[in-house]
């Protein structure tokens, strides 16, 4: 029906152009450079994902599978075994992360959203707002060493807690000045999304920055708010670096906030390095919990993200 | 009914010198039809313009055409686009070495972050070009009507330029690599009417050794630069959600403009819808 | 007038004048924040205090010395940071060199449409998971199964290439090389997870104008894509370099905490941040004092390349 102009020798350009390029037939052609050097790196990259996958799979299936096959109702009651016995459980480890990441997140989450609705609704460009902003950032650089190292200093070697030294509280500040940083860069993130229009509706309607603030722009960054505060959350609880030298460890059940305590992350440490059996078991049931909580809290982070409506 | 009609278009044209041909062409976004049944002839040498309100599918059609939809996952055509002989969806056929025979030049003007001269050099060398590179940038540049602003700056990054320069700047990269036919998606658009000028005229002078197919929604701009226009148009589907686009009718600009034989077309060229 | 009610709007609306008392609630929360934002800064100044007070006393003793001598005895109290200066550079460098190409590689083959979007999203999903990994659990599978693994692999570097300084020991459970290895795996999905977003952030124009003209995938890759992503890729590589220096818990588990110099990577060693883990809890008098001293050169490591990495980012961005 239709002829084609017969363009295979000549190409419509000036004659002596199109000699100097090198002109092919539109097929694929596997063997050509471009092409085997295409499917090499195509090669390549996805051999570096798989090595980059491989360690999670590898670290969940020993957790899973070493961890996995101690879990028993033992295992939550009792407390851990002195060296060289069997059995016990981790307990107190337990109770201890919970209640020490209680007290940082109730330490880092008012100030952190708070911050985070400071830098983001009042500072603007003004110099403070730019000190914080960079002192931000720079805190969340501070490996988490130097936090335990900080607070060591300033309340354990102070023994300003009732005469106390290391105490639980001591190690829910020292999470607290790490999960700081994250909460508000999260939540002032989370209010830069929320679209001017909806303020300048609510100063429309006459309502003063305080309601328009409390009312109008925080419930529509709630959302990546609290994503934000249960990834810090999560990662707080998988700290060990800031504790062990300020909530220390203890063999027995939590005793009040002014003593030491016992947490997962710290057992591990402590219990991955001796030489008892029981010990190195009790270390790998304690990260399959710690993972399985970490792992819960962040797919509920992400299935909150998913609802966000801005 | 329109694909018919559609046929009569294509049969109509002089069956010689045809550059392309689209042959019962639809277009799909995932479950999403663009649009359906073109039929198409593109003459050889000639300006031709895709004309038509948002959401008709010209732009889709124009990428179909150097295989450019293969890059939105979820897009499918089913038909046969014709070109040299051969069916450029085959599944034999390299999109990479389509490209290189049939140019694009985009809405947005998007130089590479290279130098001027990296921008134009790029494309001719891995093209495999074997001649004076400096000759062929100034040509490809003296071409594209943009010589004279870069020719002291050759070695600066093409955001040095305006606008309308750096859309320039993208023709001449695109006439570097001496393609056959060069696909224009509203050059325009993001121009003012100055820069607008400068790119009509140089499309007058590239029609002399290209096939030029261009997408406009100005169509002041296709009376001024095209031979043949064609105008599609979007209908809502029975129980779809969206509409989908198809071939009004395809001919002459003259003919188009001053003597449409569609009802649809007049309409839109008269500027009562669209 | 609105008589139909019999109210004029001014009883309608009690609210008409502001009461001082908003004005003082509106003022009193705009303090609030700004005292509790200020908290950052006041918490940023009292750790450089505290760490500079704490190292006042040992920098004192041993000054400059102190970089550049290995000798650390609690004993005779004579401290040198040598071998954790070492070993925090060596390890942080070489997993960085592992983790780079494996992170943007691995970032590419997910977002530049070589796979399905499942796969991508689920590769994507899976190396955020790594990062949500403690670092203690990664120490403990470190010992008990990466380090008995690789050890074969570690024990022919050291038939090959044991005549090299580097390779001069023979391996022996924890050393330098596992500890470099567990850090590329603590490093990798902040790599990723940047790397990913800057390729993403390059526009789709710029992508298209390079298949127009005829590339291949990887061309517009090398060529164009890369190009454009780079100074965000360089500004998220010195963050991970700045997160290796300061990591702590899996590397003193796997780095054997050694306090003798020793150039091989198959010897034990130690870093700034596990002789701090290791020692702080029992240490006292100047050993203390020593330890603050290499935290406080630690923190300025991390905020040089921290700083260096916002520079890069800020300075180098192209316009796009």
């Amino acid at each position: 029906m239709t002829s084609f102009s017969n363009r295979s020798g000549s190409v419509s350009g000036t004659d002596t152009d199109t000699s100097l390029f090198d002109r092919r037939p539109l097929t694929f052609d596997a063997k050509l450079k471009r092409n085997r050097l295409n499917g090499l790196f195509t090669l390549i990259s996805g051999l570096f994902a798989t090595l980059a996958v491989l360690p999670l799979v590898l670290v969940l299936v020993y957790v899973l599978v070493q961890g996995g096959r101690l879990l028993s109702l033992r295992l939550f009651t009792e407390l851990p075994p002195a060296p060289g016995m069997e059995g016990g459980g981790i307990g107190n480890a337990m109770l201890g992360t919970v209640l020490v990441t209680l007290i940082a997140a109730l330490i880092a989450l008012p100030v952190g959203v708070a911050g985070g609705v400071y830098l983001s609704e009042y500072a603007g460009k003004s110099w403070f707002g730019q000190v914080v902003s960079f002192g931000n950032d720079v805190l969340a650089g501070v490996p988490s060493i130097i936090s335990g190292v900080f607070v060591y200093g300033l309340i354990v070697a102070s023994r300003v807690f009732f005469g106390q030294s290391y105490s639980a509280m001591a190690g829910g500040i020292a999470l607290s000045v790490l999960m700081l940083p994250t909460v508000i860069k999260t939540t002032y993130e989370g209010l830069k999304l929320v679209p001017n229009e909806l303020r300048l509706g609510a100063y429309g309607v006459g309502a003063s920055r305080f309601v328009t603030i409390t009312q109008v722009v925080i419930p529509a960054a709630l959302t990546p708010i609290s994503t934000g505060a249960v990834l810090a959350i999560a990662r707080a609880a998988g700290e060990t670096a800031p504790l062990i030298f300020t909530a220390l460890f203890s063999a027995f059940w939590p005793d009040g906030i002014f003593n030491p305590i016992a947490t997962m992350s710290v057992l591990i440490f402590n219990f991955a390095i001796m030489p008892y059996q029981a010990q190195n078991e009790l270390a790998w049931a304690a990260s399959f919990v710690l993972v399985m909580m970490i792992l819960a809290a962040n797919l509920l982070a992400r299935w909150l993200g998913g609802l966000s409506k801005i | 009914m329109t694909s018919s009609l559609s046929q009569q278009n294509t049969a109509s044209m002089s069956s010689s010198d045809v550059c392309m041909s689209l042959q019962n062409v639809s277009i799909a976004y995932g479950n999403f039809e663009a649009v359906k049944n073109v039929f198409l002839d593109i003459p050889d040498g000639k300006v031709t313009a895709f004309i038509g309100p948002s959401g008709c599918g010209k732009s889709t059609v124009l990428r179909a055409l150097n295989r450019m939809n293969d890059l939105i996952p979820g897009c499918t055509l089913k038909g046969r686009v014709l070109f040299d002989g051969q069916d450029l969806y085959h599944p034999r056929i390299d999109p990479v070495e389509v490209r290189r025979r049939i140019g694009m030049v985009f809405q947005k003007p998007n130089p590479f972050p290279k130098t001027i001269y990296e921008n134009i050099a790029f494309g001719a060398r891995i093209n495999g070009y074997r001649g004076d590179m400096d000759e062929l940038v100034e040509r490809s540049l003296r071409k594209a009507a943009v010589w004279d602003e870069c020719k002291d700056k050759l070695q600066e990054s093409g955001f040095a330029l305006s606008g309308g320069q750096q859309q320039r700047l993208c023709i001449a990269r695109a006439i570097a690599t001496e393609p056959e036919v060069i696909l224009m998606d509203e050059p325009c658009s993001a121009l003012d009417p100055i820069s607008t000028l400068k790119i009509e005229e140089t499309m007058h002078e590239l029609k002399r050794n290209y096939t030029i197919i261009i997408v406009t929604h100005n169509m002041q701009q296709a009376v001024r630069v095209a031979d043949m226009t064609a105008f599609f148009n979007a209908e809502a589907v029975e129980g779809g959600s969206g509409k989908v686009g198809y071939l009004v009718e395809y001919s002459e600009t003259e003919e188009i403009f001053n003597a449409p034989a569609q009802q649809a077309t007049q309409d839109y060229v008269s500027g009562r819808f669209g | 007038m609105s008589s139909d009610h019999g109210l004029s709007t001014d009883a309608l609306f009690t609210r008409r004048r502001r009461p001082s008392s908003e004005k003082l609630l509106d003022l009193g929360f705009r303090q609030l924040t700004l005292a509790l934002a200020s908290i950052v800064a006041i918490v940023l100044l009292a750790i450089l205090v505290t760490v500079f007070q704490g190292s006042r006393e040992a920098m004192a003793s041993f000054g400059l010395r102190f970089v550049t001598t290995s000798a650390w005895d609690p004993v005779n109290n004579q401290y040198g940071a040598l071998v954790a200066i070492y070993g925090t550079l060596v390890t942080s460098i070489l997993s960085l060199a592992i983790a780079v190409p494996l992170g943007v590689g691995t970032a590419i083959f997910i977002t530049e449409d070589l796979i399905p979007t499942r796969l991508r999203d689920l590769i994507g999903l899976m190396v955020e998971l790594l990062a949500a990994i403690p670092s203690v659990v990664l120490g403990l599978w470190a010992i008990f199964v990466m380090e008995p693994a690789i050890r074969p692999a570690l024990e022919l570097l050291h038939k090959l290439l044991g005549w090299t300084p580097f390779f001069s020991t023979t391996p022996q459970g924890p050393g330098m090389a596992p500890a470099i290895l567990i850090l590329v795996v603590m490093v990798l999905p902040i790599i990723t997870a940047i790397a990913r977003d800057a390729l993403n952030q390059v526009p789709i124009e710029l992508r298209q104008g390079a298949y127009g003209v005829g590339t291949t995938r990887w061309g517009a890759i090398f060529a164009v894509i890369l190009p454009a992503a780079i100074s965000s890729i360089i500004g998220g590589v010195m963050l991970a370099l700045g997160r290796a220096m300061g990591e702590t818990m899996a590397v003193t588990m796997i780095i054997g905490n050694s306090l003798n110099f020793d150039l091989s990577l198959l010897a034990p060693g130690n870093t700034i941040a596990s002789m701090l883990a290791n020692q702080f809890g029992e240490a006292d008098g100047i050993q203390v004092s020593a330890l603050m001293y290499a935290a406080l050169i630690l923190m300025l490591l991390t905020f040089t390349v921290n700083v260096l990495a916002q520079w890069v980012v800020r300075r180098l961005s192209l316009k796009y």
